[in-house]
């Protein structure tokens, strides 16, 4: 599988995308500079995460107009997987290519911890490897990371199965203190109503290697590389006001 | 003119050798630029001769570059590092003090064609829960973590280790220390000699403007006064600076430069100067430029040509490029959507020639600008050192209640986590952060450049309080600390940085305070066989309201052979062993406890063994290596008992401590010495029960002590004195009591 890992100026998580993707996962991967216009050698796309354009206006203001957008708009509409990571989740929310939008942190302080994450779906490539509950270990580091959605939208999400990741305690237990943004629900990962378009904050990159704390996020990468199987036994989605 | 010269910072001295060599009066720019290029902060006039007793060899082969230098951790990967301070602009406005001051080291790495991996951060500051003053050093502090955020965090840079302290002498000049530490190809080290008559010499980045004019002669290089600085500091762009970052290292890639300089302190003058002076010394060819300000790229074009030469704008370099290939070098910062212009060509006069609206205004010698004059300064003993010494510890009262000091002690910022800090950095870009902040003694990042798996390890440290005391000694210390944290993660120290910030050097006992510290560094460097490969002097650090307590803040790298065997501070397993390696003297001269509950920095600083040292070093890195340590973590402020406790908090288990008498260098020493007394040459380790006998074995062998002190296990760290053979207890507290304190206690105070 081949994989185009987008640089905007001021990217700056391109390499370690690059890294996992080829070194770890085993796939061949290209940094695509963002006035390419030619996305069919790919297989799936990543929009990597770090300051495309200096994030000076609101995050991937700018980064939307890049030539290379239209041609991930249409990657997208055919079905093929695009994965925005942490400024790339911002990219692809201010290209409109996943609802809703990313606001300052509530503490208006720049975070970087490890989260950990619930699957809420796993019916998109991306999280097909994991189970609905499954607690995911990743680090977030991010100064506007508070996802935000009016109610219409949310609700609709929910039963689109749209809300793929909350943040969560180590046990799992969703609560005030894991959620590092504000973000509303919880949500730390969203994925368009197709399930091929996914947006999350925290790093998968930096946690697909043991030595680095968690290998949790390479089944994110993994999942990519698998035709979505229809068969696989769908878990009871949860219900988060439940487990409160 | 003189009075001119004299307003510029120089004095009458250095104008006169000025008229004298050119056989006239200089021109406004000339004086401009002599301005800058001799002030301290350039041209370490005042301490250049000391900085020659610093040793350039250890272990690993080194490198020391003009703008920075390096170690070669393994056959053609060399590792650049470099700290400087932005101590004055900090003071003046600490967000883009701070964030220039991180932006211009960064360069310093990526000028010489190095990836940056890595940023680390000395900071001090006055105390932030001052009544009167805490509002000041908490603005400070605040603006100062942010800044670093702000750009480090935009350059994809990770911010992996530091050190931050906080002492009223920092009140009115608080201290930013901004290291970074890059990997490069030996073999494609990127030269800052400018040669070949002809060569187009190119200015890429950022537009010139009005910001940071004279930054390094009027504002580095004397006392604080007021805030009528504040337009001498410049303005940071981390987004150009990225963008400035992966064009220079694209175009260093394609072999068509000649050399590169980035513009830091002194901007154009000490590019063209110091460019063409290194060309002369390296190639012996009388190099020089010829400069055309007119194709400079201007934020406002009615600049004058002694603001265009002394200018601090930031993001900038200057380069030569082998004629013909502009075209091509051009091309890649285009892309990358930055400024690259030729703006003059290199000439075979060794002279800066430099042109503005047609006319010269400007002619110099590159040597005579490049190398200023050397001043060997008075020295003397500052009078307050043996008033320090006569201190009697029999005033200080013993502690009544061992857990509440332990809990004191862990609050208090000097001591407590700096979660607060480094939780606003981004510590993990660049997947190579393997021991995060919080986590061991020093960062471990792996180096997936290293085909044998080398680890790197990084630190910053120096405990000023201990130079204040005793300069010399103090500063051993500070190295010997700093080399300490290295090998407790694993990593042999290889190589050192030193950020040497005084008092005013025209004052003989900060002179002698300096030059003694220097001394210090020296011997110990040349003990552990690191040498120093770079650094920064920054003097006049005082202000009406204080002078700074000395301190040579030193940055180290060191290098693991694997860097699956790093080592952090926290316990593990329930059931392993807690070991001293080293032993306990009865010394409270210095501590952080005498300081946060006396109130007292009084004394000498703690006594310092160096073969002692040196055999701690052997015995854990051998043991780390053999894989018999599951933890290690050094004592340092708030002595044995803080080092206990941390690696209680660290590891989220409890402990069970017994103080045996093994553990005294003397008999009978004073409670609270021992517990929280700062004695060198220490470390906490944890180790498999099956493996004590295997330790000690080895302890014997190099002749350093190890003593029992516990055991790891359950949710409790419980503390008690068996010294006289009978057991008393001390402290039992949970270990989420204390690891609350800890945590807590920075963000508590910021958020009042």
């Amino acid at each position: 599988m081949h994989f185009a890992i987008l640089v905007f100026p001021g990217t700056n998580c391109e390499r370690d995308t690059l890294h996992v993707v080829q070194n770890v996962l085993g796939e061949t991967g290209a940094l695509v500079w963002h006035e390419a216009i030619d996305l069919s050698p790919f297989d799936a796309v990543i929009v990597p995460g770090g300051f495309a354009h200096g994030d000076y206006l609101r995050t991937g203001a700018v980064a939307r107009f890049s030539p290379v957008m239209d041609s991930v708009a249409e990657f997208a509409a055919n079905g093929k997987p695009v994965l925005g990571i942490c400024n790339g989740f911002q990219i692809l929310c201010e290209a409109g290519l996943l609802p809703g939008a990313l606001r300052r942190n509530y503490t208006s302080h720049f975070i970087c911890r490890d989260s950990y994450l619930r699957v809420e779906s796993n019916r998109n490539p991306f999280l097909q490897l994991t189970n609905v509950g499954d607690i995911l270990k990743m680090p977030v580091r991010h100064g506007e990371g508070c996802y935000t959605v009016d109610d219409d939208t949310l609700a609709s999400m929910e039963r689109n199965n749209q809300v793929v990741l909350r943040y969560v305690n180590r046990r799992g237990v969703l609560d005030d203190a894991s959620n590092p943004n504000g973000s509303v629900s919880n949500i730390a990962g969203i994925c368009n109503e197709r399930g091929n378009v996914f947006g999350l904050m925290p790093h998968p990159e930096a946690a697909s290697e043991a030595i680095l704390g968690s290998a949790d996020g390479l089944r994110i990468f993994a999942g990519m590389t698998r035709e979505l199987d229809p068969t696989r036994a769908r878990t009871a989605d949860l219900n988060p006001t439940m487990v409160l | 003119m003189l009075d001119k010269a004299l307003a510029l910072g120089m004095t009458e001295a250095e104008y006169n050798r000025v008229t004298d060599t050119l056989k006239r009066e200089p021109t406004a720019t000339e004086l401009a630029m002599i301005s800058v290029e001799w002030s301290e902060h350039c041209g370490y006039p005042r301490s250049k001769n000391l900085l020659r007793l610093l040793p350039k060899d250890g272990h690993y082969a080194s490198i020391a570059g003009a703008d920075t230098g390096g170690i070669e951790v393994e056959p053609n990967l060399t590792v650049v590092f470099k700290m400087e301070s932005h101590n004055h602009p900090s003071q003046v406005e600490p967000r883009q003090g701070a964030a220039t001051g991180i932006g211009g080291i960064i360069r310093d790495i990526f000028t010489v064609g190095a990836r940056p991996i890595a940023n680390l951060d000395s900071l001090r500051f006055g105390l932030l829960d001052d009544p009167e003053h805490g509002a000041k050093a908490r603005y400070l502090f605040s603006g100062v973590v942010d800044g670093i955020s702000f750009y480090g965090n935009a350059m994809g840079i990770p911010t992996v280790a530091g050190e931050v302290a906080f002492n009223p002498s920092y009140r009115g000049n608080c201290l930013v220390g901004a290291m970074s530490v890059g990997v490069v190809a030996s073999d494609a080290v990127a030269s800052s000699a400018a040669r070949g008559v002809g060569n187009p010499v190119m200015y890429f980045g950022n537009a010139t403007g009005r910001d940071g004019i004279g930054g390094c002669s009027i504002l580095a290089s004397h006392e604080m006064s007021d805030l009528a600085a504040r337009p001498t500091v410049q303005v940071g762009d981390p987004f150009s600076e990225k963008c400035l970052l992966e064009a220079t290292l694209e175009a260093l890639r394609t072999g068509a430069m000649v050399s590169m300089k980035d513009m830091g302190a002194a901007g154009l003058t000490c590019t063209t100067c110091e460019q063409a002076a290194d060309g002369i010394n390296s190639y012996g060819e009388s190099v020089g430029m010829d400069i055309n300000l007119d194709l400079v790229p201007l934020r406002e074009a009615d600049m004058e040509a002694f603001e265009i030469m002394m200018s601090e704008s930031q993001e900038r370099m200057l380069g030569v490029v082998h004629a013909g290939r502009e075209q091509e070098i051009i091309d890649i910062f285009e892309k990358w959507g930055t400024n690259a212009r030729v703006v003059g060509h290199v000439t075979d006069d060794g002279q800066i020639t430099v042109r503005r609206n047609g006319e010269v205004v400007a002619e110099l010698g590159a040597l005579f600008l490049a190398d200023a004059p050397r001043y060997d300064l008075p020295q003397e003993e500052p009078v307050y050192l043996s008033d320090k010494r006569k201190f009697d510890f029999n005033r200080v009262p013993l502690p009544s209640d061992y857990g509440t000091t332990l809990l004191q002690l862990l609050q208090t910022p000097n001591i407590a986590s700096k979660e607060w800090v480094y939780s606003q950095y981004d510590h993990m870009v660049g997947t190579n952060t393997v021991v995060r902040p919080g986590e061991g003694d020093a960062a471990v990042l792996r180096l997936k450049e290293s085909p044998s798996g080398k680890g790197l390890a990084v630190k910053a440290d120096c405990n000023s309080r201990y130079v204040y005391l005793n300069p010399e000694r103090g500063s051993q210390i500070a190295i010997a600390e700093c080399a300490r944290n290295l090998i407790c993660v694993g990593a042999e120290p290889a190589g050192v940085t030193d950020c040497l910030c005084f008092g005013n050097p025209e004052k003989p006992d900060r002179f002698w305070t300096f030059a003694r510290s220097i001394d210090g560094i020296a011997s110990a460097c040349r003990h552990f066989r690191v040498p120093v490969v770079s650094g920064n002097v920054s003097l006049y650090n005082e202000s009406p309201e204080s002078a700074i307590h000395p301190s040579p803040l030193i940055g180290m790298i060191g290098v693991l052979e694997h860097v699956d065997h790093a080592v952090g501070m926290g316990f593990r397993d329930s059931g392993d062993l807690i070991v001293l390696i080293g032993d306990t003297k009865d010394e409270l001269g210095g501590s952080e406890y005498l300081f946060a509950l006396h109130g007292l920095e009084e004394g000498d600083a703690p006594a310092l063994d160096l073969d002692r040292e040196l055999n701690v070093h052997r015995l854990t890195l051998a043991a780390i290596r053999r894989q018999l340590i599951k933890s290690a973590h050094d004592c340092s402020d708030g002595g044995l008992g803080i080092a206990l406790a941390e690696s209680s908090i660290a590891g989220e288990i409890g402990a069970s401590i017994e103080l045996a008498p093994e553990i005294e260098a003397t008999p009978n020493i004073r409670l609270d010495s021992v517990l929280f007394g700062e004695s060198q040459s220490r470390i906490v380790v944890s180790v498999a029960r099956e493996n004590w006998p295997t330790l000690q074995a080895m302890a014997r062998k190099i002749g350093v002590p190890v003593a029992l002190l516990g055991s790891v296990g359950g949710d409790r760290f419980t503390l008690a004195d068996n010294r006289a053979g009978i057991l008393r207890p001390l402290a039992n507290l949970p270990v989420e009591e204390m690891t609350d304190a800890y945590r807590g206690a920075i963000g508590r105070i910021m958020s009042k």
